[in-house]
C-alpha cells in the first residue's frame, strides 16, 4: 500500500471546495482578474481589464450563458440537447421578425416561442418516441435553418431578403443606480466603480473597472440572463419542481415508482431549454449583438453554451463562469485590431496551464502534470516568437479551452447520471 | 377482522406465457408473509400487480376489505401500500432526505421544498421503527444496508401501512441479513404488515409467520413455518425432488491446466490491492469452487484470468503457457472459456441474432471464420449444433438473443463455450437467475465436460452449488484465499462462517 | 415458418423511410397550401425535372459528397459512436489535400492515388484524435468533435486558406479565390464519356463527377468491411456490447480508435468531389456536407444501400430547389424543410418500427418456450 496524499494540502483544498459557491466563484473571478492584471502590467496594455473590454465580454458571453442554462435544465431532467444550436436559430428568426413586427418586447417573446417550438420537438422525438438524443438534436439542427430560411423567403417585411432582416428594434438598456452611475428619475447618481476605477489602486481599480463595465448600460436581457443564474440554482435545488426535475436526470425509474411522471417534467426542462436557447438567439440578432437577423448568425453558440454548461459542471453558477470565460477573448479581439491584447492572452493561458500542471502534480497525477507543463511551454514560446495574434485563433479559443478542460478534468465532472439514456414508461 | 390484502383469483397474461394463473393470497394484518418460488413462478409479476405497476387481466384485489383497482403506484401508495424494490430506487447524487420525500414533497406556497418539516417528518419515522440513517448524507456515500434502510424509511415516509420487500436480503451480507430481520421484526411490532419475496428457504423459515408458495404462476401452497422443513418448501416450489449438484467419481488428473501464482490486483490509481498474492492450481477434470461474500475480490479475480485487467504482479500459466501479458483473444485461443457472471452485461449482444451471439468470443476460429472474413455458412450451422446439443428453445438462429428467456439465453452461453472445448473454464454464478430446469441442464454441461477433462473454476454465491459440483473449495476474504475445504465433509453454515471471517483457522483440503 | 417473418421484416424496413417521405411531403404541402403555393404542381415540377439526363447528372454529382459523408457517419454509429465531426475532417483534409496536390508532379496512377491518400490521412488523423482523447481521457466523442470542427473550420481551415491563397481561377464564368490549381494529372477525370455510351450526349455543359467511382468503392468497402469481415464483427459487437466483446477478445479501447480513424479516411474523401471539380480548394468552400452526411447515415440506417438511397433522395431534393426556383411553382426553399422532416420522421418511423419489430419477436420466442413448458409437464 502506498502512502496517503499529504494531509495537509489536501485538507486545505477540502476545506475550499466545501465553501458555498457565491464565495468560491468570487474568490476564482479576483483571482483571474489578479492574473491578468500582472500579465498587462508586464505588457504595458489596460486593455486585458478595461471596462470596454467587461462589457463586450457579457455581450459575447450572454448567448452563450442563455444556451447553457437551457441545457442544464434539459440535461438535469435526463435528456441531451445538441439541439441548442437550432433552437438558437429560430430565436434569432423569429426574435427578427417579432421585434419588427410587433415592437422589441413581442421580439423576445416570438423568440422564447420559436425556440421552445424546438424544445418541444424535441422532447416529442426524445421523451415520447425514444429516439436517441444526439440523433434528434442532429435532426433539429438541419431542420432549423431550413425552416428560417423558408420563413425568410415568405415573409412580408420590406428590407427582408432571403438572409438577412432590416435592423431590428431592440429592448433596450439600464444602468445600475448607485454603483455604476445609473439615473433614478431625473436624478444622477454617484458613480461608486468609476470614482473607484479612476483611482488607479492595483486590483481593486482593475476589478471596479470591469463591475463597471458589467453594470453599465446593461441591456434589460443582460440583466434577465444574470438573474437567471441564481433563479436556476433556486427553481431546480429548492423547489418541488426542481427536485422532480433532478431525479428524471439521476434515477427516472426511482421518479416514476414514486408516483413522479417523468415524461412531464423532461417535457418542461426540455421545453424550457429551447425558450432559453431562442432568447439567446434574439440577443444575438437584436442590437445587444448585431442588430440584424442574419443567415448563420448563430455560429455555434447553442455548442459553446454546451461547452459551457459541461465546463461549469452542470450547476448554473458554473455555467456563468464558463460563459464570462468563453466570452472574454471574444471581448478582447472585437477591438485588438492589432491582435497585441490577444497576445497577452497567450500568457495567461500558460500561467492557466502552469496552474494546472502544479494542481496535477500535488494530486500526483504525473501525466496530467507533463501534459500541462507542455502544453504550457508551448504557449510561451507562441508568445515570445511572435508580436499579436491572428483573429482565426482568437475565435477557436472557447473551443481550445473546452477540450484542455475536459483533457485535465473530464473524470472530475459529475453529469447527472442518467444524461442521455432513453427511459421508458413502465420501466421500472 | 379483515385481511390486510387479499387477492382472489389473480390473473396476468404476456404475449405467449401466463404469468400469473389465478392466483389466490391472504396476507394477515401485522404478520410477516413470504412469497417462494423459482424464478419465472410469477411473484415478481404479482407483487408489481399489487404494487399498481401492472394491471392484472382478471381477478379481485382487497386491502383492508375493500376492493381495489390500482393504475399506478399512486393508488397503492394511497392505499397503504409500499414497495421496497430489489434493485434500489435511489439516485446516487441526491441526499437521503430528497430520496425519502420525493413525491410526498411539504411544500411552501410557491414551490418552495420546506426541507425543515421534512427532515422533522423523517427523524419521527425513522426513529420511530428503529432505522438510523443521516438525512443529509448524499446516498453515493452509504452501504448496501444503509441504503435498504432508507428504501424502507421512504416507504415509511409516506404512511405505508403493508410494505412489499421484493428478495431484499439478495443484496446483504449475512450480518446486514440479521440487521434487516431485526429491523423487520421492530417494524411487525409497531403494526405493519410486512409481505416479502424470496427463496433461501431457510431465511424464509426463520422470519415468516406464513409462506406462500407460487410454482408456474399459480399459488400451490399457504403454510406455517413451523410446520414443514426446507426439504417440503423446495419440492413444493419445484414439484418434484430439487435437481441436487452432486458430483459422483472423481475425474481430477494429475496435469495441472490453470496454474496461478503470486497474483495481485489493484484498483484503477493503484493504491489498494483488490486481489492480494494469490496462488492457486486447478487440475484437468476438476473443478475448484471459489467461494466468498461478493465483493471480496472474485470479480476481479475473474477479469485478471481472462485477461480485461492486468494484474500488478503475479503469474498465469495455462496449460504450460504464460499468458500473464496476454491479450483476452490470445487466451481464449489457448483454450481459455468463460461464462460471464452477469450474462445481459457481458454474456450478450442482445439486439443481435443468436448466431452472432454464439460466435462471440470465437469469431476468429472455425468453423465462425475463414481467414479475415466472418463465415456465415458455417456460423449458423455451428449454431444450429448449439441449440440442439444444449436445449436452447428459439424460433430459429435469426432471433435477437434478447427475446430468449433467461434460462435460454444461459444454455446459449454455456453452449458456445463448451463446444469450443476449452482446457479451462471460469464460471462465474453460472446458475444464478434462471430455472431449476435450465440449472440442472448446465450442471449436467459443466459434470461431462469434466469428465472429458476440462478445468473448471467455479466462482459462485450459492453455496449448495459449490459443494456439490467442486471437487475442492477455496474461500477468498477480503482479496486474499484465507481457506481451502473439502467439499465432501464441509457444510454450508462452516463454509458460511469462513466467508464472513468469523472462521479463520486453514483447513485442510 | 421461416419465408412468412423474413417477408414482414422487409415491409417494417421499407415501410419506415417510406412513411417518413410520405409524411414530409404532407407536411410540406400544408405549409405550401398555407403560403398559396401549389403543392401538387411543385411535386409535378420537381419530379419531371428529376426525368432528364442533365438533372441526373447534377443528382448523382451532389450525391456523391453527401454518401461519403454519410458512410463516414455510419461507420461511427455502427459502433455507437457519433462523429460529428465529419464537417471539420473533410474540409481539413481537402485543403491539405488540394494543397500538397498542387506541390507536387506525379503522373495520373500515382497523383491521384497521391492526393486521395493524403486527405484520408489527414481525416483519419482528425478524427483519430477525437477516439485517442475518448479512451484515454473519457471525453465523450460527441462533444470533442463538436469542438474540433469547430477549431478546424473557424481555425485551422480558415488560417490555411490564407496561407495557401494564390490568386484564383475562374471557373463557370465566376472568378473563385483557393489554393494553387492541382495539375491536370492529378484531377480525376470526369464519367461523360461512359455514360455517352449509354446514352445521348450530356449537354449544358455538365460533367458527370469521376468522384462518384470512389463513392461506389466506399460504399462497397463499408458493407463488405462491417458485415462480412472478422474487424467489422469485432466492430459491431463492441459498438452494441463494449464488455461483452472485451471478454469476447476485442480490445475496446482499440476498437473506439479504430473506429475513427476509419470514419476519418472515409470522412477525408468527402471534399474530394469539390477538389477535383474545381481543380483546387476554394476560400468559400462547400460547408455543411458533414452534418448532411448524419442525415443520410440516419435515414439509410446505417446501410451501404440505405444510405445510397438516402443521399440520393437529399441531392434529388437539393437540385429540385433549384428546379422550383425556375419555375416558380414554390419557394425553393420548402426542399430543405422537407429534408429536415424527412430526418425527423424517419427517425421516429425506425424507433416505432423496432419496437413492433421486438414485440413480434418476443412473443416468437415466448411460444417457443411455452413448446418446452409442455413437453417438461
Amino acid at each position: 500500500m502506498r502512502p496517503a496524499e499529504p494531509l495537509s494540502t489536501d485538507r486545505a483544498r477540502r476545506r475550499f471546495q466545501d465553501l458555498p459557491a457565491y464565495i468560491r466563484w468570487p474568490l476564482y473571478a479576483a483571482a483571474a482578474i489578479f492574473v491578468l492584471t500582472v500579465v498587462q502590467g508586464l505588457d504595458g496594455t489596460d486593455r486585458l481589464t478595461s471596462a470596454t473590454t467587461a462589457q463586450s465580454m457579457l455581450r459575447w458571453a450572454v448567448p452563450i450563458l442563455l444556451a447553457g442554462l437551457g441545457g442544464l435544465y434539459s440535461e438535469r431532467s435526463g435528456v441531451v440537447n445538441i439541439g441548442l444550436e437550432g433552437m438558437m436559430v429560430m430565436g434569432t428568426w423569429m426574435g427578427a421578425w417579432g421585434a419588427l413586427k410587433f415592437g422589441p418586447w413581442w421580439g423576445l417573446l416570438a423568440a422564447i416561442i420559436g425556440g421552445a417550438l424546438g424544445g418541444l420537438l424535441h422532447a416529442l422525438a426524445t421523451v415520447t418516441f425514444g429516439v436517441d438524443h444526439i440523433i434528434s438534436g442532429v435532426a433539429i439542427n438541419i431542420l432549423a435553418p431550413g425552416m428560417t430560411r423558408f420563413l425568410s423567403s415568405i415573409v412580408e417585411i420590406p428590407g427582408w431578403s432571403i438572409t438577412q432582416s432590416p435592423r431590428i428594434p431592440g429592448v433596450g438598456s439600464a444602468t445600475v443606480p448607485v454603483l455604476a452611475g445609473g439615473t433614478i428619475g431625473s436624478w444622477t447618481s454617484p458613480d461608486l466603480l468609476g470614482w473607484l476605477g479612476s483611482r488607479d489602486w492595483f486590483l481593486i481599480s482593475d476589478m471596479a473597472d470591469i463591475l463597471k463595465g458589467l453594470l453599465t448600460r446593461a441591456s434589460w436581457v443582460t440583466i434577465a440572463a444574470l438573474i437567471l443564474v441564481p433563479f436556476s440554482a433556486w427553481l431546480l435545488w429548492r423547489t418541488r419542481f426542481g427536485l422532480r426535475v433532478r431525479i428524471c436526470g439521476e434515477y427516472p425509474a426511482a421518479g416514476e415508482a414514486q408516483g413522479i411522471n417523468v415524461y412531464k417534467y423532461k417535457y418542461i426542462a426540455v421545453i424550457i431549454s429551447g425558450a432559453l436557447a431562442g432568447l439567446g438567439g434574439a440577443f444575438i440578432a437584436g442590437p445587444e449583438l448585431s442588430g440584424i437577423y442574419l443567415e448563420g448568425q448563430t455560429q455555434g453558440r447553442g455548442f459553446v453554451g454546451l461547452a459551457a454548461l459541461i465546463f461549469g459542471n452542470w450547476k448554473p453558477g458554473g455555467v456563468l463562469g464558463a460563459s464570462l470565460l468563453f466570452g472574454y477573448p471574444f471581448g478582447i479581439g472585437l477591438r485588438d485590431l492589432d491582435g497585441s491584447a490577444s497576445h497577452s492572452l497567450i500568457l495567461v493561458s500558460a500561467i492557466g496551464l502552469a496552474l494546472v500542471a502544479i494542481s496535477a502534480f500535488r494530486r500526483g497525477r504525473k501525466v496530467d502534470a507533463g501534459l500541462a507543463v507542455g502544453l504550457g511551454a508551448l504557449s510561451v514560446l507562441w508568445y515570445l516568437l511572435s508580436e499579436s495574434v491572428e483573429s482565426v485563433w482568437i475565435n477557436i479559443f472557447p473551443y481550445v479551452i473546452v477540450l484542455l478542460v475536459l483533457v485535465f478534468f473530464a473524470q472530475r465532472l459529475r453529469v447527472p447520471a442518467a444524461d442521455g439514456q432513453i427511459y421508458r414508461r413502465g420501466e421500472a | 377482522m379483515a385481511a390486510a390484502i387479499e387477492l382472489i383469483g389473480i390473473t396476468k397474461r404476456f404475449p405467449g406465457v401466463v404469468a400469473n394463473d389465478s392466483v389466490d393470497l391472504v396476507v394477515e394484518e401485522g404478520e410477516i408473509h413470504a412469497i417462494c418460488g423459482e424464478n419465472g413462478a410469477g411473484k415478481s409479476t404479482l407483487m408489481k400487480i399489487l404494487y399498481g405497476m401492472l394491471q392484472p387481466d382478471e381477478g379481485v384485489m382487497k386491502v383492508e376489505g375493500k376492493e381495489v383497482k390500482f393504475a399506478s403506484p399512486l393508488d397503492a401508495i394511497a392505499a397503504g401500500i409500499g414497495m421496497v424494490h430489489q434493485h434500489f430506487m435511489l439516485a446516487d447524487q441526491l441526499t437521503v432526505l430528497e430520496n425519502v420525500i420525493l413525491g410526498a414533497e411539504p411544500t411552501r406556497p410557491g414551490g418552495l421544498i420546506d426541507f425543515d418539516s421534512a427532515e422533522e417528518h423523517f427523524r419521527r419515522v425513522a426513529e420511530s421503527y428503529g432505522l438510523t440513517v443521516d438525512p443529509n448524507d448524499l446516498v453515493e456515500d452509504l452501504e448496501v444496508g444503509e441504503r435498504q434502510r432508507v428504501e424502507i424509511i421512504k416507504v415509511l415516509y409516506r404512511g405505508a401501512r403493508i410494505l412489499i420487500l421484493d428478495e431484499p436480503t439478495a443484496v446483504l451480507v449475512p450480518h446486514e441479513v440479521e440487521e434487516l430481520f431485526r429491523n423487520m421484526r421492530e417494524l411487525k411490532e409497531q403494526g405493519a404488515t410486512i409481505l416479502f419475496i424470496d427463496h433461501k428457504l431457510d431465511e424464509v423459515l426463520e422470519i415468516a409467520d406464513t409462506i406462500t408458495v407460487l410454482r408456474d404462476g399459480r399459488t400451490v401452497a399457504t403454510v406455517k413455518p413451523d410446520e414443514v422443513t426446507a426439504h417440503d418448501l423446495a419440492e413444493l416450489m419445484v414439484g418434484s425432488d430439487l435437481p441436487t449438484p452432486e458430483t459422483t467419481e472423481s475425474t481430477v488428473r494429475d496435469e495441472v491446466a490453470l496454474e496461478v501464482t503470486d497474483l495481485t490486483v489493484t484498483d484503477e490509481d493503484g493504491t489498494r490491492a483488490l486481489v492480494h498474492s494469490v496462488s492457486f492450481d486447478v487440475h484437468k477434470g476438476e473443478v475448484l469452487g471459489i467461494a466468498g461474500v461478493e465483493g471480496n475480490g472474485q470479480a476481479e479475480l475473474i477479469d485478471a484470468l481472462i485477461g480485461v485487467t492486468p494484474p500488478a504482479s503475479g503469474r498465469i500459466v495455462l496449460d504450460g503457457t504464460d499468458i500473464t501479458r496476454l491479450s483476452v483473444r490470445q487466451r481464449r485461443e489457448l483454450g481459455l472459456g468463460y461464462i460471464p457472471q452477469d450474462r445481459h452485461r457481458e454474456g450478450l449482444l442482445l439486439p443481435s441474432p443468436i448466431w452472432e451471439n454464439a460466435a462471440l468470443g470465437h469469431q476468429t476460429r472455425r468453423p465462425f471464420a475463414k481467414g479475415i472474413w466472418i463465415d456465415r455458412v458455417g456460423a449458423r450451422a455451428r449454431t444450429e449444433e448449439i441449440i440442439a446439443e444444449f436445449d436452447v428453445r428459439t424460433p430459429g438462429v435469426d432471433t435477437p438473443a434478447h427475446a430468449l428467456s433467461g434460462g435460454n439465453q444461459q444454455k446459449l452461453i454455456v453452449g458456445r463455450e463448451m463446444v469450443a472445448e476449452p482446457v479451462v473454464l471460469i464460471a462465474g454464478h453460472p446458475t444464478r437467475g434462471i430455472d431449476v430446469g435450465a440449472q440442472a441442464a448446465v450442471w449436467d454441461d459443466i459434470r461431462e465436460a469434466r469428465r472429458a477433462g476440462m478445468a473448471t473454476l467455479l466462482v459462485s454465491a450459492d453455496l449448495d452449488e459449490l459443494i456439490g459440483l467442486s471437487d475442492r473449495i477455496m474461500v477468498m476474504l477480503r482479496g486474499r484465499l484465507v481457506a481451502t475445504l473439502d467439499p465432501a465433509t464441509v457444510t454450508p453454515r462452516e463454509l458460511g462462517a469462513y466467508m464472513t471471517g468469523a472462521n479463520t483457522e486453514e483447513g485442510a483440503a | 415458418m421461416t419465408t412468412a417473418p423474413t417477408w414482414k421484416r422487409i415491409v417494417l424496413a421499407v415501410a419506415a423511410p417510406v412513411a417518413a417521405v410520405l409524411v414530409a411531403m404532407l407536411l410540406s404541402s400544408v405549409v405550401l397550401l398555407i403560403v398559396g403555393s401549389n403543392p401538387l404542381r411543385a411535386f409535378a415540377d420537381m419530379f419531371e425535372h428529376a426525368s432528364r439526363l442533365e438533372t441526373m447528372v447534377d443528382i448523382l454529382n451532389r450525391a456523391t459528397p453527401l454518401y461519403i459523408s454519410g458512410i463516414a457517419a455510419a461507420v461511427g454509429f455502427r459502433m455507437g459512436l457519433f462523429n460529428i465531426g465529419v464537417e471539420g475532417q473533410y474540409l481539413l483534409a481537402a485543403i491539405v489535400a488540394a494543397h500538397l496536390g498542387a506541390q507536387v508532379a506525379l503522373p495520373p496512377v500515382l497523383h491521384i492515388p497521391f492526393i486521395l491518400l493524403v486527405a484520408m490521412v489527414v481525416g483519419a488523423a482528425y478524427a483519430g484524435f477525437a477516439g485517442v482523447l475518448k479512451v484515454t481521457r473519457g471525453i465523450n466523442e460527441v462533444i470533442s468533435t463538436i469542438m474540433l470542427n469547430a477549431i478546424a473550420i473557424s481555425g485551422l481551415v480558415a488560417f490555411l486558406v490564407n496561407r495557401w491563397q494564390s490568386g484564383g481561377a475562374v471557373v463557370g464564368g465566376v472568378g473563385r479565390v483557393g489554393t494553387e490549381p492541382i495539375p491536370a494529372s492529378g484531377r480525376i477525370p470526369n464519367l461523360n464519356p461512359l455514360v455517352e455510351l449509354f446514352t445521348r450526349e450530356i449537354r449544358q455543359g455538365k460533367t458527370l463527377t469521376g468522384v462518384l467511382i470512389i463513392a461506389v468503392i466506399v460504399g462497397v468497402v463499408f458493407h463488405l468491411l462491417l458485415n462480412r469481415t472478422r474487424f467489422g464483427f469485432d466492430l459491431r459487437a463492441s459498438g452494441i456490447n463494449p464488455f461483452a466483446a472485451q471478454v469476447g477478445g476485442v480490445p475496446p479501447k482499440r476498437m473506439v480508435v479504430m473506429a475513427m480513424v476509419i470514419s476519418g479516411i472515409f470522412a477525408g474523401l468527402v471534399g474530394m468531389s469539390e477538389i477535383m471539380n474545381l481543380g483546387f480548394f476554394p476560400a468559400n468552400p462547400i460547408q455543411g456536407l458533414g452534418f448532411t452526411g448524419i442525415a443520410v447515415a440516419l435515414l439509410g440506417r446505417n446501410r451501404a444501400v440505405g444510405a445510397a438511397v438516402a443521399a440520393l433522395l437529399f441531392a434529388f431534393l437539393d437540385v429540385s430547389s433549384g428546379v422550383l426556383q425556375f419555375s416558380g411553382a414554390a419557394s425553393r426553399e420548402i426542399v430543405v424543410i422537407m429534408q429536415g422532416i424527412i430526418i425527423l420522421a424517419a427517425v421516429i418511423a425506425y424507433e416505432i418500427a423496432r419496437r413492433a419489430r421486438e414485440r413480434e419477436e418476443a412473443a416468437a420466442a415466448a411460444e417457443a418456450m411455452v413448446g418446452e413448458r409442455g413437453e417438461a409437464a
